[in-house]
């Protein structure tokens, strides 16, 4: 980036691609060429910057100036003011919320102070499409130092001693993974990045590799060498086409770069690696499954032991945040990770926000920070002043954390104590209006339609358990279906051959647990108290609040809403099919559910 | 049929080329034909049982062909706490169409998705390759229409 008085990091992630972030950068070069900046400043993609709720994201580099929402058509202002004038725009500057004073500087803001970035290291920082920039911030640095002063068992005593837990789920050690596969002594060993993200809800893993994909690529260099694979492959779903390509052109630049193939650093070390585009099951992400799909086949899972190994050689795979982790330990040493922490969990975690909750986007903080600083503090709290009901951890094998627990510190253990888990990092946060029955319902349709079905235990108990669940939500429930549930998750639990089912009930056991009064009121009431459940609600017009505007007359689909002009209007519970867009589209709050 | 000749030899010595050829497949001929898979079975020396196996199993791949235009509503979990279901009912009204179905005139395909990785933007939907945030029924109704009449 030499010559440059000025780089404009403007945020590709995909949260501010979808707020039309590539038409401002376009814009942002076309304003910078017209006005003759073109030699003095750069327009750059990055990563996500994390703070996805208030994309487009540009930071105006070497002073680090964060601008948000920034539209096509603010552009020219902003080339005009800043880059010409030298004046900051106020008015696309983050203003925290209640105060009236805006915080220039991306490091000030409150969303990214409390952060700890070792995964996301390079976040917003360089454009991923150059690895140029990588190796500008010390990239490749730790596969030179692993290959050129340290031995294959020195590399996995330092992930050992680094106290380095897969990010992918279980939690593993990873050393210990290492080490198991390094002792097998049957070639060609591979190692393999899962980046299957089947977590309905998380999108962490994408953003490591859209934002910095050299950093796993070197994680798995290092830990091929460590174990002594010749191959890597990275495992990602077609639906992901910006992570894919550019991992596809980071692998490129690496081998030009003679960071992978023949002999790497003239140390006589080979390694190689390739994408597998699989697709759109749940089920991929587990490791047995993963690796029948890589070989051709429908993914279903196998009995282990034997275990995970492609084409029935050793194989190491991990997750695509613990591979980041990875040359960060190995250059700044397992000393300084595990000084990070708790006790059993070391390091940082990265975590997506998103729901109920006004700074949706991505985190990374260090283990045993509470709940309640990610919701309250980083994640800013919850939206509409409405009250905090859960925040749901680990997708569909987690479970829903109540308000009672929100000041527990997040580690392996706390969470799987409450009931939930780690998983990938997705975090949900759900308020009042949240009806956790519904949500139990929701995650047991999406793991009916995503088992596998080899199992009859999976197959039918999860089946078994929506038809309950799908009852209680229309009004139908019956005394004893919450024990009864309790008994068919712990079979399901107990019976099943992999992961999806043995973890299948717990997103409706966690609800019971914690929620069981809403269970209760379904069942005994017949009445939703969060207002979800279609068959147990009706929409009705406020006369007293009605000004009759007619808005909702005009775009209800089912022409249920009647009234004359400028009286208040009435709902023909007849017609009316609970759309809910008369909620939605009544700026003066005259339609209730009740 | 020379396309298909030509990805058949491109994944000749590699194993485990049954979905990378699919896709490419999927992407040359826009869906999988059942002569085709007829053919790659053959081609790779197994069961035709086995494509239609993978074939069906992964939600990517379309046995029939598919609209001009695929709607895709996202149900992640994110996007469901956030009204997904009033969206896609929305849809559906607009569009007559029920899930993994295409309109008859090819113009428009409906498919529901588990995650579309703009979770911070929930409920997501996609037209293409267009992604559109904080969906509401109405705002879906005035981008469909948009599509309707182009
Ligand atoms: C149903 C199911 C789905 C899973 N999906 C993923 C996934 O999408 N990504 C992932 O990294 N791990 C997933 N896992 C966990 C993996 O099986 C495995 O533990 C992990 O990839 C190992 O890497 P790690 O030790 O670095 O976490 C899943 C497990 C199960 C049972
Ligand atoms: S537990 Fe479910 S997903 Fe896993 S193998 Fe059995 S049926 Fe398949
Ligand atoms: S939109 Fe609200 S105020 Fe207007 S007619 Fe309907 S209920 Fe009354
Ligand atoms: S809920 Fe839907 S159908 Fe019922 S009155 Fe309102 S807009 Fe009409
Ligand atoms: S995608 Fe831009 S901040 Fe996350
Ligand atoms: S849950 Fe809908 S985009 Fe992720």
């Amino acid at each position: 980036m030499k010559g440059y008085r000025t780089n404009i990091m403007v945020c590709a992630g995909t949260n501010c691609i979808s707020n039309k972030s590539w038409e401002v950068k376009e814009a942002l070069e076309a304003e910078i060429a017209k006005r003759g900046l073109e030699d003095e400043i750069l327009v750059v993609p990055t990563g996500c910057v994390g703070f996805c709720a208030v994309g487009p994201i540009i930071i105006v580099q070497p002073e680090g100036i964060f601008y948000q929402s920034v539209k096509v058509s603010d552009v020219s202002h902003l080339v005009e003011e800043h880059f010409l004038k030298g004046k900051l725009v106020k008015s696309l500057m983050y203003v925290p919320p209640g105060e009236k004073e805006p915080i220039p500087k991306m490091k000030d803001i409150v969303f990214f102070r409390d952060q700890r970035l070792i995964a996301l290291r390079s976040r917003g920082m360089i454009n991923p499409e150059r690895i140029e920039e990588y190796i500008g911030l010390d990239g490749y640095k730790a596969l030179a130092k692993a290959l050129t002063s340290m031995t294959p068992e020195e590399v996995i005593e330092e992930v050992k001693a680094s106290g380095l837990r897969g990010r992918g789920g279980a939690g593993f050690p990873t050393g210990l993974k290492w080490e198991s596969r390094k002792k097998a002594k049957d070639y060609p060993k591979y190692v393999i990045c899962n980046a299957d993200e089947g977590d309905p809800g998380a999108f962490m893993d994408r953003s490591i590799i859209e934002a910095d994909p050299h950093s796993v690529i070197e994680g798995m260099a290092i830990g091929a060498y460590a174990i002594g694979a010749s191959y890597g492959y990275i495992y990602t779903r077609v639906e992901y086409p910006l992570a894919i390509k550019r991992m596809e052109w980071a692998i490129q630049q690496a081998r030009e770069y003679g960071l992978l193939g023949e002999n790497i650093f003239g140390t006589g070390f080979n390694f190689n690696m390739g994408i597998f585009k699989g697709a759109g099951a749940f089920v991929c992400g587990e490791t047995t499954s993963l690796v029948t799909s890589i070989e051709g086949r429908a993914p279903e899972p196998r009995q282990r032991p034997p275990r995970t190994e492609l084409w029935n050689k050793p194989t190491v795979i991990n997750n695509v945040e613990t591979w980041a982790n990875v040359p960060a330990i190995i250059l700044e040493g397992a000393e300084w990770f595990s000084q990070i922490g708790t006790e059993t969990s070391k390091g940082t975690k990265v975590f997506s926000l998103a729901g109920k909750i006004n700074n949706a986007g991505l985190i990374e903080v260090p283990m045993g920070i509470t709940l309640r600083e990610m919701v309250y503090k980083i994640g800013g709290g919850i939206p509409n002043e409405k009250k905090f009901k859960a925040v749901q951890t680990g997708g569909p094998s987690g479970g829903c954390i109540p308000e009672s627990l929100l000041d527990l510190p997040v580690d392996y253990e706390r969470l799987t104590e409450a009931g939930a888990m780690m998983g990938s990092g997705g975090m949900i946060v759900m308020d009042e209006n949240t009806c956790m029955v519904d949500v139990a319902k929701y995650f047991l349709e999406f793991l009916r339609d995503e088992s596998c079905g080899k199992c009859s235990s999976c197959r039918e108990g999860i089946s078994a358990m929506l038809e309950i669940v799908t009852n209680i939500c229309q009004g139908k429930g019956r005394e004893g279906d919450i024990e009864f549930l309790e008994e068919l998750g712990a079979a399901v639990t107990d019976t099943s051959l992999c992961g999806l089912g043995q973890s299948a009930p717990n997103p409706v056991l966690s609800t019971i647990r914690y929620f069981r009064d809403e269970y209760e009121a379904h069942i005994q009431e017949r009445r939703c108290p969060a207002g979800v459940c279609k068959e147990l609600i009706q929409y009705s017009i406020n006369p007293e609040i009605c000004t009759g505007c007619l808005l909702c007359v005009k775009t209800c689909p089912n022409e249920a809403i009647v009234g004359e002009k400028k009286r208040p209007q009435t709902i023909n519970l007849d017609k009316c099919i609970k759309c809910g867009v008369c909620f939605e589209v009544c700026k003066f709050k005259a339609v209730v559910i009740t | 049929m020379d396309k298909l000749d030509e990805i058949l030899s491109k994944y000749k010595d590699t194993k485990g080329a049954l979905i990378p050829i699919l896709q490419e497949v999927q992407e040359g001929f826009g869906y999988l034909p059942k002569d085709v898979m007829v053919r790659i079975a053959k081609d790779l020396k197994i069961p035709v049982s086995r494509v239609y196996g993978v074939a069906t199993f992964y939600a990517q791949f379309y046995l029939a062909p598919y609209g001009k235009y695929t709607i895709r509503v996202c149900r992640g979990t994110a996007c469901h706490i956030q009204g997904a279901k009033k969206v896609l009912s929305a849809i559906k009204n607009i569009t007559g169409l029920e899930e993994g179905e295409t309109s008859q005139d090819l113009r428009f395909t409906l498919e529901t998705v588990s995650c579309l990785g703009a979770c911070a933007l929930a409920p997501i939907m996609m037209i293409n390759k267009d992604y559109f945030g904080k969906m509401t029924p109405q705002k879906a109704a005035t981008i469909l229409r948009r599509y309707r009449e182009e």
